[in-house]
């Protein structure tokens, strides 16, 4: 049994390790693929053989507030060379925050057959393992896509409205200080900040960080992530969940641990998060 | 736009580049990284050093020199922090030596100029930290200066 597989996990397979990483370099049916919020990591060195995929230029549609549709993805495939039958494997700086991301888009195209490297760049790094600076060029494939599925784990501004005058769980992942109110965004931020601070009513606040070993950026075991969530926050894994941040990239790390983590079954992203609730007219907020 | 010179050259030059130029730029800028030596400051570093809102867990030292300017120092313990290495090398090269009045006008929006607009919010967060740590130490000798010869 892996370290992996050891940990309890509901759906382990999800998880590869930086070992079954690098014993995969060369197999052309694995596309890794970095996804980092500093645009300047990938370029400074990366795994052999790894393509980027940058959140803003790559996964969100660039004029409305809005993923990329099926077009998008489909030529987003074709530049990285995948087909619906490549493993994609996601990591990336912050702890995998942005590969989770990434990998949180990929399946609302239901691109499955993906998962992430356990601990990131900072497990890879803490294992003196090497990065390269050569961007690699794949021969451009055919990705047929299906369109764009919102209606599993998505979630929408008016669905939580509903979800949360029902007083069903909300998970807030953002900082204390952000779920507090205390802090709203840094001044000159208007794409992201927001008029009003504090959180969703009923919601939990659990930053999404709790759910990494600091020391190498590996998730925690099912049953500390279980105490996490579980016990203390008292979830439980059949529960109608929503997870959201400020933007919806941390609380995809969130969705990520919960649903194939700890096989919550119905976890959904609000990506609206705080940058939308905390600006609209008239919704209800708790301090 | 207000930047001392040398920031003001540097700025008009990266608005040339092409997004690839300037990000090969700024790597090639992090690589020339050099941590606060012994003699300013060692670990465990003060928390009145720690860049606010910096992920990668930048310090700022700030040391007065005879001419009534500051020379900059940093530290980035984040193996990762490419970005905040690169900051902090674009802000000793080009504000270090500058009078303290010039480099308590620079504004936080530099970051945008070096780096470009593709920043999510904590990045940026972090990296105008630097900036303000900059500034504030630059205000505080100005105040003193200016103390002084009142």
């Amino acid at each position: 049994m892996s370290a992996i597989e050891s940990r309890g996990y509901s759906q382990p397979d999800v998880l590869v390790s930086s070992d079954w990483v690098a014993a995969h370099l060369d197999d052309p049916n694995v596309r890794l693929v970095e996804s980092n919020e500093d645009p300047l990591v990938y370029p400074s060195g990366h795994i052999a053989g790894a393509v980027e995929v940058d959140w803003t230029r790559d996964l969100n549609d660039q004029l409305r507030r809005d993923y990329l549709d099926k077009d998008g993805f489909e030529a987003l495939a074709r530049r990285i060379g995948i087909t619906s039958e490549t493993t994609v494997v996601f990591y990336g700086d912050k702890n995998n925050w942005w590969a989770c991301y990434a990998f949180w888009v990929f399946q609302l195209f239901g691109h499955d057959n993906a998962k992430v490297m356990d601990g990131g760049r900072l497990k890879w790094h803490r294992e003196g393992r090497d990065f390269v600076r050569d961007q690699p060029s794949y021969a451009a494939t055919t990705y047929k896509a299906p369109a764009r599925d919102d209606s599993s784990i998505r979630a929408f501004r008016d669905q939580v409205l509903v979800h949360a005058e029902k007083q069903l769980p909300l998970v807030d992942v953002r900082s204390p200080e952000e779920y507090s109110g205390e802090r709203l965004h840094m001044p000159d931020f208007p794409n992201e900040g927001a008029l009003r601070g504090g959180h969703i009513p009923g919601a939990k606040s659990v930053p999404w960080a709790r759910a990494i070993n600091p020391e190498d950026g590996s998730f925690l075991s099912a049953s500390e992530l279980r105490a996490i969530y579980q016990d203390e926050q008292g979830l439980d894994p059949s529960d109608n969940v929503v997870a959201y941040c400020r933007i919806g990239e941390r609380s995809s790390h969130t969705w990520f641990v919960l649903t194939y983590l700890l096989g919550f079954e119905n976890v959904r992203n609000y990506d609206g998060s705080w940058t939308e609730w905390g600006n609209l007219v008239g919704a209800p907020i708790e301090k | 736009m207000g930047y001392p010179p040398k920031l003001a050259e540097l700025v008009e030059t990266l608005e040339l580049l092409s997004r690839m130029e300037r990000i090969d730029y700024l790597i090639s800028v992090a690589d020339r990284f050099q941590e606060v030596p012994d003699n300013i400051a060692r670990r465990p570093y003060g928390e009145e050093h720690k860049v606010p809102a910096c992920e990668s867990e930048a310090y700022m030292w700030a040391e007065k020199q005879s001419d009534q300017t500051l020379k900059l120092y940093f530290a980035v313990e984040n193996p990762q922090g490419i970005s905040a290495k690169a900051m902090a090398v674009i802000l000793d090269e080009n504000l270090s030596g500058e009078p303290a009045e010039h480099l308590a006008m620079v504004s936080g929006d530099m970051v945008y100029d070096i780096f470009g607009r593709e920043l999510s919010m904590g990045k940026s967060m972090g990296l105008m930290g630097m900036v303000s740590m900059v500034t504030g130490s630059a205000k505080k000798l100005h105040a003193m200066i200016a103390e002084a010869t009142s």
